[in-house]
């Protein structure tokens, strides 16, 4: 069985390094092959090329820093916000209803949009920045989590209740575990979400991150320093998200290893 | 005073009633005056139709429901919330699929402030004696069906109560390795005197397993029978399915339940029992 299946999973990582390379490839010769002009589309060695300029003359480091800063601040705090709330309004029927209609607009409403809104308020910083990751890393943490609490069966808190469990004892060992592997899904989506909400940000306004990198390569119409922000973009929401596949499989240890292993 | 060799009552129920307010729909009456008690060591089934309220009576017995009218009574004690002397095992394991099989069984002797070294020492025992020791480690979903109620059945006992509620807590498993779990209940709760209720629709696993049979009747559930099974070996119950007499038991409680002649669209569709 294992050996069917390891073999199997070779064969995919075979597959998947001769995929890469033939994309590689089609980037490096297809444009021209085909015509392309290079502002349109830049040859692989053009942004290899620019990467390096890129961060010898502008400071690449630096803006990735500031956006990886961001991202993490805003994944951070947006994450335990959500699941704060998740926990409150999960035990707390009443604040449930009286706020859901409230909290469903807020989730309709794109979070992106408040960008220039938080700028106005809070100037070209990083702060705006992150105040968008954080309300767009909020909903799918909170949700998550609020529909687990709800989904804990009553006969385990009835159980817990039957040898004398406090309140506490009830969240901390039956509540709080049970809701786990939904958090992790919620704070998978909410860590290649959190880079969508601050290079918005960084694009609407500011001198610091990729996403004025960006901005900046496209006024310039130096479409490979555009190629390169996207590639580095790219770069730091895979970064994020291995983080939290690693965090949730070292937490959700105990769960049948297929299940566990699913997840990429 | 009245007769000294009395048998101690160790769980009573006295003229309990149950009615549970439906939405928009009136009241519905689950269990009506209800009385009967339960005597220390003693094992006493409760059979009777699906929906007529013998999970009803089990919550208000371990206190996690209040009744409408009526009182229980544990150890002589009134039953007004849940209480140590009681432990109830239900169909579902219930097993925290996060805690190994050791942390499960002991759940609630952690929960209860049991200090770690003497509940690791409990836990530890009850796996061994239910041949469970080598699983210490695992983790539930590791384990079969038939093991899991084991463990779940070891987390019972390990709060040491002196009264087990069992609500259909073998019906789940396959019909083999119910009679082996049978068996370990049986044995447990002969050795350890424990005092037991249980919950069943098996006719044959009533009369096996128990000292008393009571019939409850359909919706709103009473008490209309009472049967004692007046056969040896308790702690046995496979040796006991041999006994001729326990076909006769059968089929007084079948006869008592009116399985013949149910029909069947009259009974509620699954849910409570």
């Amino acid at each position: 069985m294992s050996r069917v299946r390891s073999s199997a999973m070779r064969k995919g990582a075979f597959a998947s390094v001769a995929l890469l390379v033939a994309f590689l490839a089609a980037w490096q010769w297809g444009p021209d092959l085909l015509g392309i002009p290079t502002f349109i589309v830049p040859p692989l060695s053009m942004v290899v090329h620019e990467f390096v300029h890129a961060w010898q003359f502008d400071h690449l480091l630096f803006h990735t820093g500031v956006t990886v800063g961001e991202v993490l601040a805003g994944f951070v705090l947006g994450s335990l916000l959500g699941a704060l709330i998740g926990y409150l309004l999960g035990m707390s029927p009443t604040a449930e209803f009286a706020l859901s209609p409230y909290i469903l607009a807020l989730q309709i409403a794109p979070k992106v949009a408040f960008a220039p809104l938080f700028i106005l308020w809070m100037g070209f910083t990083v702060y705006p920045k992150i105040l968008v990751a954080i309300l767009i890393v909020f909903f799918p943490v909170m949700v998550n989590v609020l529909t687990a609490v709800q989904g804990v069966d009553p006969d385990l808190i009835n159980l817990a209740r039957s040898f004398k469990a406090t309140r506490a004892q009830i969240f901390w060992k039956i509540e709080f575990p049970t809701s786990m592997p939904p958090m992790f899904a919620g704070l998978r989506i909410g860590a290649t979400l959190a880079v969508v909400g601050v290079v918005v940000g960084e694009l609407v306004g500011g001198n610091q991150g990729l996403g004025y990198l960006l901005s900046f390569g496209e006024g310039q119409a130096d479409t490979p320093m555009v190629f390169v922000s996207i590639v580095m973009l790219t770069l730091v929401g895979g970064i994020a998200y291995l983080g939290v596949i690693i965090a949730e499989r070292h937490v959700l240890h105990y769960l049948p290893t297929r299940a566990a292993r699913q997840t990429i | 005073m009245a007769n000294v060799s009395a048998p101690v009552v160790r769980l009573e129920y006295r003229k309990v009633t149950m009615r549970f307010e439906m939405a928009g729909r009136g009241a519905l009456t689950a269990i009506r005056d209800v009385s009967f008690s339960v005597y220390d060591g003693e094992v006493v089934s409760l059979i009777g139709p699906s929906g007529c309220g013998k999970s009803t009576l089990l919550n208000i017995g371990s206190g996690l429901t209040a009744p409408s009218e009526g009182l229980a009574f544990v150890d002589g004690e009134r039953v007004e919330e849940a209480n140590v002397q009681v432990a109830f095992m239900l169909q579902k394991d219930l097993l925290l699929p996060w805690r190994t099989i050791v942390e499960n069984v002991m759940f609630g002797v952690e929960i209860q402030g049991v200090p770690l070294s003497e509940r690791r020492r409990r836990a530890e025992n009850l796996l061994s004696s239910f041949n469970l020791a080598e699983f210490s480690d695992h983790y539930p979903h590791q384990l079969s069906g038939g093991m899991r109620q084991r463990v779940a059945l070891a987390r019972t006992l390990a709060v040491d109560p002196h009264v087990l509620l069992l609500d259909e807590p073998f019906s789940a498993v396959d019909a083999q390795t119910r009679m082996v779990l049978q068996r370990d209940l049986a044995r447990t709760l002969k050795q350890s005197g424990k005092t037991a209720l249980l919950i069943t629709h098996d006719l044959s696993e009533a009369v096996t397993l128990s000292d008393r049979v009571l019939v409850m009747s359909q919706r709103p559930g009473t008490i209309i029978d009472e049967i004692t099974i007046d056969l040896p070996q308790r702690d046995d119950p496979i040796a006991r399915r041999h006994q001729p007499k326990v076909n006769d038991y059968v089929a007084l409680l079948m006869d008592r339940l009116d399985i013949g002649h149910a029909n069947l669209e009259q009974q509620p569709a699954g849910g409570a029992a």
